[in-house]
């Protein structure tokens, strides 16, 4: 177990280095960062020159990048250029994203599983079919779309959530855009868990255990659950990462303050170190949830062991 | 090995938007032996010719209303994203500042936006762009990925090796994030940057699949004959091995079409996406947004187009793996 969690960290080494690099490489090489800072402005030469020196911006891209990187590895993610510094500007936008993706994914687990296991014992039959076609709809409809329908009947029709978030977030604003990130993913946890299970239902263990004369639902719950959950658990897991990156839409459409709306903001007005700052925890988010998933799997099933 | 109980390719990495290239349920595909067992044919037909896997496909097909009825859209789509005067004979330029943002009316049955153009015009010169980008991009990610992801699994070794690493990298990245990086110092107001753009996050994901199909059909004991016989490596791969690994690529490659479409939609919306003059449901969808409470069908009419484009490509990719995979039956 210990071995096989030292291997995987050491597997994700090459590729945090890698999306990291590649992010750098586009927001650093592409765009010129010290002419956004001037805006529509040319800049005056002298100044953008000691401009380029302070921000390490003279420097070979590989060693700009070996630069940046030993900076985030002693806490400093440097200053975005309003003179905030990154990580003051971390602390007040990631715990309103946690928070929104938590009842995202709490969403997604409760409805998803429910309606998927539901569908996946009455195969073929009436509702089946039905969950089927919506799940298909909700996936077709974007994100961008099924928000502003959401805000505009819950919003603003009928008054039950407010349409737009306050800077504090508390959770109940957050429920509305919660549901609106999770629609998507909610959509393919239950067709996963539909398949899965429909799968699992025939197999051995599940007739034995109904043979032995064990109550159905518990059959379902302890058995055919807990064997049919291991795809949904794999998606569940890349999703925290994913969402958090994808709740750009979602907070631009609530105006949520948070990881999306800082990126949007950083990314229109090039403020590259507030962007690669971002987007690296993002990606060790990502990185770190995938491991946390495959340790998951020997919870579910125990044959399953890490040598 | 424990990593490889679950299979990864199954995971989509998404973002919020549909943008999520999620394929959950394709993954039963890429386990399965492609070829299928030679069938008789129908009852009653002459026995002798075994029909392959690809008319028995063709033959399910036809009976799915699913798929007929979603190939019936597609056409039309396309239809019209090629001629669109065919039905819709206005200007989708021209403005009349005085009728803005009104409602339908005679001769204009969705209305008019906020630049007094009108939105039925509008909404069917929007389907070029979003099926152009659709399709130019599955094709170059299929092509792309399924070359790359065939030869790593049927020579392995260290390109192999080098091919997934590669790819966890590009699948590290959230799409929207890399996509409004990448693009948003683009200027070019054509549809090719958002095209190599989906292509270059694309590929991974159908070279996985393919990657492990071809291992999969590799095993298979006609390859091993074949390459006893003496057959070499591009006879091996182009005669034996494509065939019967190209159908999970062509799963993937269906459903990921309706995805990117919405993609393409959703980096518009965010403003990195295409660029006006370029006519597209996204950027459309994005001016609209602003006017949700005064003139919500600005932004229903081209929502609905997009919406029913994405979901008819989602459901032919449905019936499709239907039909190629006859586990699920």
């Amino acid at each position: 177990m210990g071995r096989y969690v030292v291997r995987r960290l050491l597997q994700m080494i090459p590729v945090f280095i890698g999306s990291t690099f590649l992010i750098f490489f586009m927001v650093y090489a592409l765009g010129d960062p010290v002419a956004a800072m001037f805006g529509d402005r040319a800049p005056d030469p002298a100044t953008a020159a000691q401009i380029r020196r302070d921000l390490y911006l003279d420097q070979p891209l590989g060693k700009q990048y070996l630069h940046y990187m030993g900076q985030i590895f002693q806490g400093n993610f440097g200053t975005a250029f309003n003179g905030q510094s990154v990580t003051e500007l971390m602390a007040s936008a990631f715990p309103v994203t946690l928070r929104l993706t938590l009842i995202a994914i709490v969403l997604e687990m409760l409805v998803g599983i429910t309606l998927g296991v539901f569908s996946g014992l009455r195969r073929g039959r009436g509702i089946d079919t039905s969950v089927l076609l919506l799940s298909l709809v909700v996936v077709s409809v974007p994100t961008f779309v099924s928000g502003y329908l959401l805000q505009f009947v819950f919003g603003v029709r009928w008054a039950w959530a407010a349409p737009s978030v306050s800077p504090e977030a508390p959770l109940n604003e957050l429920l509305l855009p919660g549901l609106v990130l999770a629609l998507v993913s909610l959509a393919y946890v239950t067709r996963l868990t539909r398949t899965s299970i429909a799968e699992n239902v025939r197999a051995d263990y599940v007739r034995t255990a109904l043979a032995k004369g064990l109550p159905r639902h518990r059959v379902i719950t302890r058995h055919l659950l807990r064997n049919s959950l291991i795809p949904v658990v794999t998606f569940i897991g890349t999703d925290i990462g994913a969402l958090m990156g994808g709740a750009i839409v979602t907070e631009r459409i609530f105006n949520i303050h948070g990881v999306g709306f800082q990126l949007y903001q950083g990314i229109l007005r090039q403020n590259s170190p507030t962007v690669v700052g971002f987007v690296t925890i993002l990606v060790l988010v990502f990185l770190l949830a995938n491991l946390l998933v495959d340790l998951l799997y020997a919870v579910l099933d125990p044959r399953i062991r890490y040598a | 090995m424990p990593e490889s109980y679950v299979p990864k390719e199954a995971i989509g990495h998404g973002d919020g938007g549909t943008a999520a290239l999620a394929i959950g349920e394709a993954e039963s595909l890429e386990r399965r032996p492609s070829a299928a067992p030679p069938s008789a044919g129908p009852p009653g037909a002459p026995v002798g010719k075994p029909r392959s896997l690809w008319s028995d496909a063709w033959h399910d097909l036809r009976r799915n209303p699913v798929f007929v009825l979603s190939a019936l859209v597609i056409v039309f789509l396309v239809v019209i994203a090629i001629w669109p005067q065919l039905i819709a004979t206005g200007n989708p330029y021209r403005a009349d500042l005085a009728k803005a943002q009104q409602g339908s009316q005679p001769g204009h049955p969705f209305g008019f936006d906020t630049q007094g153009r009108d939105v039925y015009t509008r909404v069917v010169y929007g389907a070029r762009a979003s099926i152009t980008v659709g399709v130019c991009a599955t094709t170059g990610a299929a092509l792309l990925g399924s070359l790359l992801g065939g030869l790593a699994g049927f020579f392995g070794g260290w390109g192999d090796t080098l091919l997934s690493r590669l790819a966890d990298i590009f699948f590290g990245i959230p799409v929207i994030l890399g996509g409004l990086v990448f693009l948003s110092v683009v200027t070019s107001t054509t549809v090719w940057p958002v095209v190599g753009f989906i292509v270059l996050l694309g590929w991974p994901q159908v070279s996985r699949i393919a990657r492990g199909s071809v291992v999969t059909a590799k095993q298979n004991d006609y390859v091993q004959a074949a390459r006893a016989l003496g057959a070499g490596n591009g006879r091996l791969l182009l005669r034996h091995i494509a065939p019967n690994a190209v159908a999970p690529v062509i799963v993937v490659a269906t459903i990921a079409l309706g995805t990117y479409i919405a993609l393409e939609a959703t980096l518009s919306y965010l403003g990195a996406g295409l660029k006006p003059p370029t006519v597209s449901w996204g950027i459309d969808i994005s001016t609209a947004s602003t006017y949700i409470r005064s003139a919500p069908h600005m932004l229903l009419w081209p929502a609905g187009a997009l919406s029913i484009t994405v979901l008819a490509f989602i459901m032919l990719g449905d019936a499709v793996r239907d039909a190629l995979d006859p586990k699920l039956r």
